[in-house]
């Protein structure tokens, strides 16, 4: 491991400040992707910023009727909050389905948001990688893809983001808040990633800099209708090959609003609320409905091999997903 | 013998040691002034180092030295001199920092040596080195084609193919049923929990204590003796826990080798661990690729049985296990050709890992007994039974016992195997597909030399000794259960002391041959004692025991009982205040007889049965439940038995459904190389197990009747889930592991 400046944030125009000033700096909150790529010489920080001690540990009621999510709450607070639970339980769902018991007690929502790929070449500073080291090649593309990306890939980069919580979060139209040098600025969670382009070795939006203060959810939770299916390897302790955050609102048999998102696809949560406004919204929630909206969904998914798979396992699980949400609550 | 003890359930001795943290492994031994090590592994796969620079490794502060090829002491050049117990006979044991090649991705190239773990570990990094790449093949589907392949030969202690019997070819050509598959197994790594680590401590008179993780101490002391040029007065190794081995630590790993050469060179204690990656770097269960072809009557009764099998193994060592032997042994059938290769690929040595061969070879010819099964629409159980072998098939021996038709009917009672439906696809809830399979395991019992101590303090304390090890399997508490059955003691009077070369010579920790041999040397030890202690009793005064023989006499409870009349006794007590005062010392070697095994042969057998759901969309597997049914002989610790037998079902599972190195073909390496991505099950993936030991006496396996269990539990579990998968959803996965991609 390199040696770097450990700074304990004050607060948090000081963080935001000192992290602007130079370069290679790294917040650190629950620290448990970003130690390991430390430790596998993936990253190499020249200073961590200490977060926890910011009062970012609330999860509070919004005068909207949304709640907002303070950045350093932790995965299990979060997923075992009554409130979440009660409003918003695809994303216990989703969280609950992530990691294990000991890194859920660690990991915090602002440093899911910040989860790095969980790509095989990434964490081997022995190969190439562009995510890692721009310029040096994507073996991943014609190698182990297993768990990589079918949709919104690049002749660089076909990494996925690995998050449950962030498909739940994208669905539910989440809003990030980030505060920084030119100030405070809200951004869409569906917009917060960003797709690998000619730039792989860049995830979010977030500028030189900035601090996720916390995650806002709207009122509406889906709280009657949702799902989170999560297929994978092993039934623990495993990264989505597709998972599906589903949230629906239902009246007479007739969808009136959705919110669909897809994980394990693609290097961000993918979310098209412009294919849910045409082909879900005041359609029938049924299976002819189900299946024109994947299909628009999942349209131009390219495999690279190994994860082929994932064009059959995807439009499967996204039905899936949509039934059980369709029907949550009945006894079937 | 008495049975207060044997066949009970009896927690193991060394367990509060475990849990406090008082039992130290390798890592834990320190010694002053100790250097840390850290290994720089090879990037390419093959080729050759051109430059190594460590000029800014040596700049970090607590640096102590960078070995390479180009620094390293004279080493022997000749490569026989790092043979070990347990290499193969053909090829060149690797011989890190010798040259300037790479055999392997991943070999040991360097090692970064400094007074902190973490200083050493930042070097590490810091070494730079230019190669020049040559062209490497690490992909079995091409290697096949166009490596030599190498016919098999001779392994110490692993037999070649029997000869052919009858005429295969003619009898499959004439089969009303005929089969043809392949099978394909991939690289697995053993991955114990324990990562490789070796402390040599550089005592004040220059000789050397070593710990390292090792299931032997005497093979690790051979090669650094050999290789290092030191006597075995001078090299004293010691390992007395072991965290799980599984065959890895049969062979000694570079760890062993790096730490001792940097303690002689610099004079100084030096610790060395692998990282978890690394260990992706060491042995593993090879590749393999199996051609079956089973011609069979159409009331399944077996006609022809031809078995070709293909295996990776290095370029430099010729390293190869018995796979194909097991699809020969276990029916009747007169036509049976068995074939053997090896495969060489720019891959490190494979090695012994849990029921090697077996764990692939028993796979192979238990699914394609379910297939037969199918294609002939004979119930799986009965098909069996009806090809049943009441003798070894391949050296045509009587077996010393073989209690498998009672695992068969046990484990189908408790398992419920009625329920079963026989035609794929027919039973299922909404989308998910239930099924039902089963299969049958078999695995070696033999028995080697080995030498045991027993010391009786005039308190009556018991120490009892071997050169053995205890990677996980309970050896400490048996070896005390034999004892104090022998000598009539409660356990909490025995010291059991093993893995420490002062120690009598035990083999190889392997081959579930431990019990066996060590159990039946402690057990003669005993008796020896016992014999000592019978003298003194019988010449005490008005003995009631005066004139009686051992065998009219029974050890129990710290007593010395008349058998024909045990209100007649001695306690031990006053028979050892009869003594000199100094301990009764006795040593034994035991080994097979040759006298009572001739004409036998011993193996332990199971039946596995497995319940499994499939979902239908997702080809996503839940292992419900397995019920093994298992024919061990006599069983030692009930407890500890059916804890190794647990242990293999749950590899089982993951050698079905989960375990697979996946290698980038172009670059030649592994790249799942962590646990995050290398998986294997999780307690979620893990249900209801259930484990039957039926009845089998043997008093031809060795003298005390018990057969090794270390291997038997995970042999024919990985069948009997795919043929419960094909049963669930009418698939057939000749491929492992049965991945979700497959079902789909």
């Amino acid at each position: 491991m390199n040696n770097f400046q450990y700074v304990r944030a004050a607060d948090l125009s000081g963080a935001a400040q000192f992290a602007s000033s130079r370069d290679g700096v790294s917040f650190i909150a629950g620290g448990t992707n970003l130690v390991d790529l430390m430790k596998y010489s993936v990253v190499h920080p020249t200073a961590l910023v200490d977060l926890n001690r910011l009062s970012l540990h609330e999860i509070t009621d919004r005068p909207e009727g949304g709640v907002r999510i303070g950045a350093l709450v932790t995965n299990s607070n979060l997923a075992y909050h009554p409130v979440i639970s009660a409003r918003y339980p695809m994303l216990s769902r989703a969280i609950l389905a992530g990691a294990s018991p000991q890194l859920r007690n660690k990991a915090t929502t602002g440093g899911n948001l910040l989860q790095r790929t969980r790509c095989v070449y990434f964490y081997d500073p022995a190969v190439p990688c562009n995510k890692r080291e721009p310029g040096t090649g994507c073996p991943a593309k014609e190698g182990a893809n297993r768990i990589l990306a079918i949709l919104g890939t690049s002749v660089q980069c076909i990494a996925t983001h690995p998050s449950d919580m962030c498909v739940a979060m994208a669905a539910l139209s989440a809003i990030v808040q980030v505060t920084g040098p030119s100030g405070d600025r809200s951004v869409p969670l569906a917009d917060f990633h960003r797709l690998p382009g000619e730039h792989p070795e860049i995830d979010t939006v977030l500028s030189k800099g900035e601090i996720i203060t916390a995650v806002d959810l709207p009122a509406t939770g889906f709280a009657g209708n949702s799902a989170y299916v999560k297929v994978r390897d092993r039934q623990s302790y495993a990264f989505a090959l597709i998972s599906v955050a589903a949230g629906l609102e239902i009246v007479d048999g007739f969808i009136t609003h959705a919110g669909v998102a897809l994980g394990g696809v693609a290097h961000k949560p993918w979310r098209s609320a412009e294919l849910e406004q045409r082909l879900l919204v005041g359609k029938p929630a049924n299976r002819n409905t189900w299946h024109d909206f994947q299909t628009a969904l999942l349209d131009g998914a390219q495999g690279f091999g190994e994860n082929d798979f994932k064009l059959k396992l995807a439009p499967v699980t996204l039905v899936r997903a949509l039934e059980q949400a369709a029907h949550e609550g009945e006894t079937i | 013998m008495n049975t207060h003890l044997i066949g009970t359930d009896v927690n193991r001795i060394d367990g509060p040691a475990k849990v406090s943290g008082a039992a130290k492994y390798a890592g834990e031994f320190f010694a002053p002034d100790m250097l840390y090590a850290y290994v720089v592994s090879a990037s390419v796969t093959h080729g050759e180092i051109k430059s190594i620079n460590i000029d800014k490794a040596m700049k970090v502060p607590g640096a102590v030295k960078v070995f390479t090829h180009k620094n390293r002491p004279h080493l022997p050049w000749f490569d026989r001199t790092y043979l070990d117990e347990d290499a193969p006979i053909d090829g060149s044991p690797l011989r890190p920092l010798y040259d300037a090649r790479v055999h392997h991705n991943g070999q040991p190239i360097a090692l970064a040596v400094a007074e902190t773990f973490e200083a050493a570990r930042y070097m590490a990094t810091l070494v730079s080195i230019e190669y020049k790449a040559l062209t490497h093949q690490t992909d079995m589907a091409i290697a096949i084609h166009e490596a030599e392949k190498v016919k098999k030969t001779n392994r110490a202690g692993i037999e070649a193919p029997p000869k052919l019997r009858g005429n295969s070819a003619e009898a499959y050509a004439a089969a009303a049923i005929k089969l043809d598959k392949e099978y394909h197994s991939p690289t697995e790594f053993h991955n114990p929990m324990e990562l490789f680590t070796t402390t040599v401590v550089y005592n004040s008179d220059e000789t050397l204590t070593i710990y390292d993780k090792t299931q032997s101490v005497s093979n690790s002391q051979l090669y650094v003796t050999n290789i290092f040029g030191y006597s075995k007065d001078e090299v004293r190794v010691e390992s007395p826990f072991v965290g799980g081995a599984f065959g890895s630590a049969l062979r000694p790993q570079h760890q062993l080798f790096l730490a001792t050469l940097a303690a002689k060179v610099l004079k100084r204690s030096v610790r060395l661990t692998l990282t978890r990656d690394q260990m992706f770097t060491l042995c593993h269960r090879p590749e393999t690729l199996q051609e079956i072809r089973l011609g069979a009557d159409t009331d399944g009764t077996l006609q022809a049985i031809h078995t070709e099998t293909f295996q990776v193994t290095s370029r430099y060592e010729n390293y190869f296990e018995v796979i194909a032997n097991w699809s020969g042994l276990s029916y009747r059938c007169d036509n049976v050709t068995m074939e053997e290769s090896t495969v060489a690929m720019d891959t490190v040595t494979p090695g012994d890992m849990r029921a090697p061969g077996a764990a692939q070879g028993v796979w192979a010819i238990e699914t394609a007994m379910d297939e037969l099964a199918v294609a002939t629409g004979r119930d799986p159980i009965e098909l069996r039974l009806q090809n049943y072998a009441d003798k070894d098939q391949n050296h045509d021996k009587k077996y010393s016992s073989k209690e498998l038709k009672e695992c068969y009917r046990q484990g189908a009672e408790l398992f419920d195997w009625t329920r079963r439906k026989s035609k794929p696809r027919s039973n299922r809830r909404g989308s998910t597909l239930i099924g039902h399979g089963m299969a049958g395991g078999v695995w070696e019992s033999p028995q080697m030399p080995a030498a045991a101590k027993a010391s009786l303090s005039p308190d009556g304390t018991l120490t009892v000794a071997s050169g053995t090890s205890d990677i996980g399997t309970g050896t400490y508490t048996a070896m005390a259960i034999l004892a104090g059955e022998t000598l009539g003691l409660p356990l909490d009077r025995i010291i059991v002391k093993l893995g420490d070369t002062e120690l009598p010579v035990a083999p190889l920790e392997g081959g579930s041959w431990t019990i066996s041999s060590v159990g039946t040397a402690v057990t003669e030890a005993c008796k020896a004692v016992s014999k000592k202690v019978l003298k003194l009793a019988a010449g005490l005064d008005n003995s009631p025991l005066k004139g009686a023989s051992l065998k009219e006499v029974e050890f129990s409870e710290e007593r010395i009982l008349l058998r024909s009349d045990r209100s007649r006794f001695v306690s031990l007590q006053a028979a050892l205040a009869a003594g000199d005062g100094k301990p009764i010392v006795e040593k034994a070697k035991s080994g097979p007889s040759l006298l009572k095994q001739h004409g036998y042969k011993s193996f332990t057998h199971s039946a596995v049965f497995a319940e499994v759901e499939v979902d239908e969309d997702f080809g996503t597997v839940s292992v419900c439940r397995i019920v093994s049914a298992i024919a061990g002989g006599r069983i030692i610790n009930h407890e500890a038995a059916r804890s190794q037998i647990i242990g293999g079902i749950v590899w089982g599972i993951g050698m079905a459904l989960q375990e697979e190195a996946v290698t980038d073909h172009q670059l030649g390496r592994i790249m799942n190389h962590n646990f995050a991505e290398y998986h294997t099950p999780v307690n979620a993936d893990v249900h209801d197990i259930e484990v039957i030991f039926v009845p089998e006496v043997d008093d031809i396996v060795n003298p005390i009747g018990a057969k090794g269990l270390g291997e038997i539990g995970l042999v024919g579990v990985a069948a009997a889930i795919g043929n419960a998968i094909y049963n669930a959803t009418g698939v057939r996965v000749r491929k492992l592991p049965i991945t979700l991609d497959k079902l789909i």
